[in-house]
């Protein structure tokens, strides 16, 4: 019998390696700034900069460093636990405030849908610099500058049209049937969704919930605007790192490693809940 | 356990003028088998769903025992239905797919498992019930959709063709279960198919639907003997009913040189009755001999048991086709000249479909 193990569908060999080598070319050009900025952080400052080494002697001076000093005002664990609860809760709202918003838009749809939708999306229009000053002078005369609560409102408002986008297009994949089943074994609302429709689309929840963290956690612009002296976020905190007293790489390079660390893990966890999800094999 | 009651339910859908389900009056007894049948857009369906409150009543109203659910959502409507594509949640076992709809009445734990464990030893599925759907093949997965209806002693089960998705053999098969499990649990049933084979072996009566509207609601027997008009007739039976339209010339209607025997009723209707007709005749009370209208065989169709021959014959100067059924086993081949006879009862309506006679 001839043995088809390997062998490409309309494809040689050699060109199907060659594609793969690219790939990983492709991947690892990408990859490498990651990598570099990874490196510098356990180097000293002297490897890092003046004359960078490839090989160097580890150390984790940088981290206790920027960890331990506060550079500035904003120390390293004040930023960290602003941007986690400013990330935390306003992703956790924007689920909250998303998942029915996406239930009638796309399971039981309200009368013009489609104009809602273009409502949630248009809110992304208007650049961020165009409303900042209204947006201060509001938060000035609320009295929420400088508080985590601002970020909160502002994360959560920035983040909706995007869940509720994809939360829409992932609830409309759930068969129909299925919420009527669930309806007529006398389920309400809130079972039909919690029991029925959360289950099957958690693969795309925790997709969008990945997003509005990684969104919500780098977002720079209003955070430095809006929360200059307190309730800073990890983000300034890594800039607060730069120095007019010269290029202190490794310092920095540390500081941008605990900062993207985060988010890193958000994403392997979410990874892991998407493969599950589709894994259970409930969207056909 | 509950006698079902439409009186002029209407379903209109947004953005159409003619209802999917027009006026519909139908009477469903405490413990019977109803089948709504008809051709794909026929309203049957639409029907099903406003029993169950899936689909907005636009007029008219319905009725669960002497309860006007009209206006009653589903989850209040005490009905269970099981669904072309059984609907069963992905993410659950089939224990909890079960034992859903008990959870949600807020029966307690033990009861639900005693409940569910009955319900999977009527229907063979116990060493199945920590599986998930995916895992179990499409007549276990029908099994899980009748379990889940079964498991709550509902007042109805509703049934949206529950078995076009099996395969032919699987198909005959449960049709017969179904039908022995209904009989057992004596549970008011409204059954959906397109399948009119279906609907006369499952059905107490059959409802017949077309555009919307109800055409004859009988036992099987009577549909089949009785159509109450050309559509029926021409829907109930396979093969289908012989219809030929007839011009007359005054006497009586005939098939080529072939009179046609009538009842006096229906020859007293004649009387009264001018214009052209339509003669329906069941391929099984034609028969072939020595005399008769002579035809030739265009088609030989042997099924074992029996065989359907089409001949064609000469009719008011045209080609026209009959089916005739003969034995199993014929000695009559394609291009062979037979004789048709009618040896048996003839349906005559007028050409807009209104039946003469009784």
């Amino acid at each position: 019998m001839r043995d088809n193990t390997g062998a490409i569908v309309g494809g040689s060999r050699v060109k199907s390696t060659l594609l793969g080598l690219m790939t990983w070319a492709i991947a690892l050009i990408i990859f490498f700034p990651v990598f570099w900025m990874v490196l510098n952080g356990f180097k000293e400052e002297a490897d890092a900069n003046t004359n960078p080494k490839l090989f160097f002697d580890p150390t984790t001076a940088q981290f206790d460093e920027v960890t331990s000093n506060p550079a500035g005002l904003l120390g390293f664990g004040e930023a960290f636990s602003n941007s986690f609860w400013a990330v935390g809760i306003s992703t956790i709202l924007v689920l909250v405030l998303a998942i029915p918003a996406a239930y009638s838009l796309s399971i039981k749809p309200v009368a013009k849908w489609r104009d809602v939708l273009f409502f949630f999306i248009s809110t992304k229009f208007l650049p961020v610099v165009a409303a900042i000053l209204p947006l201060w002078i509001i938060a000035r005369d609320l009295e929420l500058l400088n508080t985590r609560l601002i970020l909160i409102i502002l994360y959560t408002a920035m983040n909706l049209p995007l869940a509720v986008w994809m939360l829409r297009s992932f609830f409309a994949e759930v068969p129909k049937e299925l919420v009527e089943a669930s309806q007529i074994d006398g389920a309400n609302l809130r079972g039909q969704i919690t029991s029925v429709i959360l289950p099957i689309v958690a693969p795309g929840l925790a997709a969008t919930a990945l997003l509005c963290v990684i969104f919500a956690w780098n977002e720079f612009f209003l955070a430095v605007q809006l929360n200059p002296v307190d309730g800073s976020t990890v983000p300034i905190w890594v800039t607060s790192n730069v120095s007019t007293r010269g290029n202190f790489l490794a310092k920095l390079s540390a500081a941008s490693v605990l900062a993207t660390l985060p988010v890193v893990l958000a994403g392997w966890a979410a990874q892991k809940r998407m493969i599950r999800g589709l894994a259970m094999g409930a969207i056909k | 356990m509950s006698e079902v009651r439409y009186e002029k339910a209407t379903r209109i859908y947004p953005g159409t003028e003619v209802p999917a389900v027009n006026e519909l009056d139908l009477d469903i007894a405490d413990g019977e088998f109803l089948v709504l049948v008809g051709p794909s857009g026929c309203g049957k369906s639409t029907a099903l769903r406003m029993l169950a409150g899936l689909e907005f009543i636009d007029h008219g109203s319905v009725y669960i025992g002497d309860r006007d659910v009209t206006l009653t959502p589903p989850q209040d409507r005490d009905i269970a239905m099981v669904f072309q594509n059984y609907a069963l949640y992905p993410n659950m076992t089939v224990a909890a797919n079960m034992g859903f709809a008990l959870k949600q009445q807020g029966v307690p734990k033990e009861e639900r498992a005693k409940q569910v464990k009955e319900a999977a030893r009527i229907l063979g599925l116990e060493e199945f019930l920590d599986r998930k759907p995916k895992n179990l093949s499409g007549g276990q997965r029908q099994r899980v959709a009748m379990g889940r209806a079964i498991v709550r002693h509902p007042q109805v089960f509703l049934m949206d063709e529950p078995l076009s998705n099996l395969d032919a053999k699987l198909r005959v098969q449960t049709r017969t279960e179904l039908t022995d499990l209904q009989a057992r649990l004596g549970v008011t049933t409204v059954y959906v198919t397109h399948d009119q084979v279906e609907a006369m072996t499952m059905g107490h009566r059959v409802a017949v639907l077309k555009d919307g509207v109800l055409q004859q609601v009988d036992k099987p027997r009577t549909l089949y003997s009785h159509p109450a008009n050309l559509f029926v007739a021409g829907f109930i039976g396979s093969p289908a009913m012989n219809l030929v339209e007839v011009s007359r010339n005054g006497g009586p209607p005939s098939i080529g040189s072939l009179q046609v025997p009538v009842t006096p009723d229906v020859a007293h209707d004649l009387e009264s009755t001018g214009g052209d007709l339509v003669v329906g005749v069941r391929p099984e009370h034609l028969t072939v001999g020595a005399e008769g209208l002579p035809g030739k065989v265009i088609v030989v169709e042997e099924l074992g048991s029996e065989a359907y021959l089409h001949v064609q014959v000469d009719h008011q100067h045209e080609p026209i086709q009959l089916v005739v059924r003969a034995a199993g086993e014929t000695e009559i081949d394609r291009d062979d000249t037979v004789h048709i006879a009618i040896d048996g009862p003839t349906h005559v309506f007028t050409p807009d479909g209104r039946r003469l006679g009784t």
